[in-house]
């Protein structure tokens, strides 16, 4: 019998948020005409995440203005919504489905049987494990999180700590302090607001930004523990402080989503590990995209990591479906190596971050390439004498003055070459 | 093919103009200009830019 290529047969992407529906439109531009059936566990039709810690905890953006739209092309998508992946067999190809809502879980151990599969399962919150009550303590990751913490941050002379000074937490304490919070207390064990992905030069003019428009810091210490009977009164941190609390919101960095990938002999330590070609565990019918895979980039040293940036679900869709394609319709020759220009970008207050590239590979040769610090400034970050990556902190100004430096972020060499 | 930016969404991230440079740009004040018939031919480009616009604020009209 002829098998058609491409024209029969199923992909299963799990997942369905940002990384699920461009993988679903990538495959479709990739000339898939198969079936596609995307698993993902929220009620909700993908929206976009970052308005969360932003307009939608300020109350400037409803649900609608966040859900992505539908082309076209995912039309006949089959979108399984409120259902969860909970197993996987990546050689006899299926997954395992259970129906998840409010009332809890049915139809467990339903199998789905794929020919290939797209993993895009993205990230949840870490949790502080710590003593104390648990009401009253937050994160913000889905829609259902901020909604829940806006209600309580609207609370009349409310005062909130924030834990952890990533860029989600250094968002949720802007947005915090412009919604009109009594008090708002960024707790990190660093001595910087988000030192590790900045380095010192920026961080602490990040620091300076934030104190100048009322956030208040408690850094080089973590929290112990939370004090209060049924519901957060304080939190308690390992100097022996005691801060009051009404609210408590937890940016601690994530989790990947991978617990239903158990059992497959894959490197799961951090996020999925894929190749260049964004294949995972070595095996031609499955990939990983967006936030949750861990793969190399020949840019740059080609140490795998996971990039948890915004731009990164369309990037890696657009690469791994064409990956993914080419296999399933029996071409030899997949595409050249997935090597991205990252780029993020963090409103916070009246500024906002904008990078291109990987700083973080040259946070300790930094230089101010444009402006001046405590304005707008362009911070270029270098290894090996090499530029690998720009900063812009400020206004308008100053993201323009960085986007001059992309292109030479662009036609800089590989750091594998030298 | 029409094009419909947002213009109360956008915050100009530029993220279009490097995802099709033939349709939008930046004016000398630093605001986003736009070819709002662009040619058929750009099709490719400019759902690009639309899907990497952080605000999701560009509109494909037929
Ligand atoms: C509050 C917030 C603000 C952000 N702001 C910015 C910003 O300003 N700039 C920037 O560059 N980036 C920002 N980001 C990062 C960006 O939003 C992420 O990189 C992006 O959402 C990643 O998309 P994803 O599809 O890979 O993963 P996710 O969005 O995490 O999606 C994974 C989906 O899979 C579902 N799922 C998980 N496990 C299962 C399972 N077993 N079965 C079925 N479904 C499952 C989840 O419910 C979820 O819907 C922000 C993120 C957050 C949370
Ligand atoms: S990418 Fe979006 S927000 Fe940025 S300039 Fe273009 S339309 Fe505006």
């Amino acid at each position: 019998m002829i098998k058609l290529p491409g024209l029969t047969g199923r992909i299963v992407v799990a997942g369905a948020s940002m990384g699920g529906l461009r993988a679903a439109e990538q495959l479709r531009a990739a000339g898939w005409l198969g079936s596609i059936t995307v698993v993902g566990e929220e009620p909700h039709l993908p929206y976009n995440r970052p308005p969360l810690s932003k307009e939608v905890l300020a109350g400037r953006a409803p649900f609608e203005s966040l859900a992505f739209a539908l082309r076209d092309s995912v039309a006949d998508v089959e979108w399984r919504l409120g259902t969860r992946v909970t197993g996987a067999d990546l050689d006899d190809r299926w997954v395992e489905l259970e129906r998840v809502d409010a009332e809890g879980t049915e139809g467990a151990g339903e199998r789905l049987a794929f020919d290939g599969l797209v993993v895009a399962t993205g990230m949840r919150p870490r949790r502080l494990r710590c003593p104390g009550p648990t009401v009253g303590r937050h994160t913000v990751r889905t829609l259902a999180d901020a909604e829940g913490l806006r209600t309580e941050l609207l609370r009349p002379g409310v005062r909130v700590v924030v834990v952890g000074a990533g860029f989600i937490g250094c968002e949720v304490a802007a947005t915090a302090v412009a919604l009109g919070a009594a008090e708002v207390t960024v707790v990190d064990p660093e001595p910087l607001p988000m030192l590790r992905p900045l380095g010192e030069v920026t961080a602490r003019e990040l620091l300076r930004r934030h104190r100048e428009r009322g956030v208040r810091f408690a850094l080089g210490t973590g929290v112990t523990a939370f004090t209060g009977d049924e519901r957060v009164t304080g939190v308690l941190l390992g100097d022996g402080t005691e801060l009051p609390a009404d609210v408590v919101v937890e940016s601690v960095g994530s989790v990947a989503n991978t617990e239903w990938l158990a059992g497959n002999v894959l490197d799961l330590s951090d996020g999925v590990l894929t190749d260049e070609q964004l294949r995972v565990g070595g095996l031609p019918h499955v990939v990983a995209v967006g936030d949750v895979a861990r793969f190399p980039n020949p840019r740059y040293d080609n140490v795998p990591r996971r990039v948890e940036h915004w731009c990164i679900p369309g990037d890696t869709a657009k690469h791994a479906a064409r990956t993914l394609v080419s296999h399933l319709v029996g071409e030899t020759a997949g595409p050249a190596p997935f090597a991205p220009l990252p780029t993020f970008w963090s409103d916070q207050h009246d500024f906002r971050l904008q990078s291109f590239g990987a700083p973080v590979l040259g946070t300790g040769d930094v230089r101010v390439l444009d402006g001046d610090t405590s304005g707008d400034v362009v911070m270029g970050y270098h290894r090996d004498g090499r530029l690998v990556g720009v900063v812009a902190l400020g206004g308008r100004a100053a993201a323009g003055a960085a986007v001059r430096y992309r292109a030479e972020l662009l036609r800089q060499p590989a750091l594998t070459a030298s | 093919m029409k094009v419909v930016v947002d213009m109360n969404k956008c915050q100009d991230h530029g993220q279009c103009v490097f995802a099709a440079p033939d349709v939008f740009s930046f004016d000398d004040a630093g605001r986003l200009a736009y070819v709002s018939e662009p040619d058929e031919a750009l099709r490719a480009e400019v759902e690009e830019a639309a899907d990497v616009c952080p605000l999701q604020a560009i509109r494909i009209e037929a």
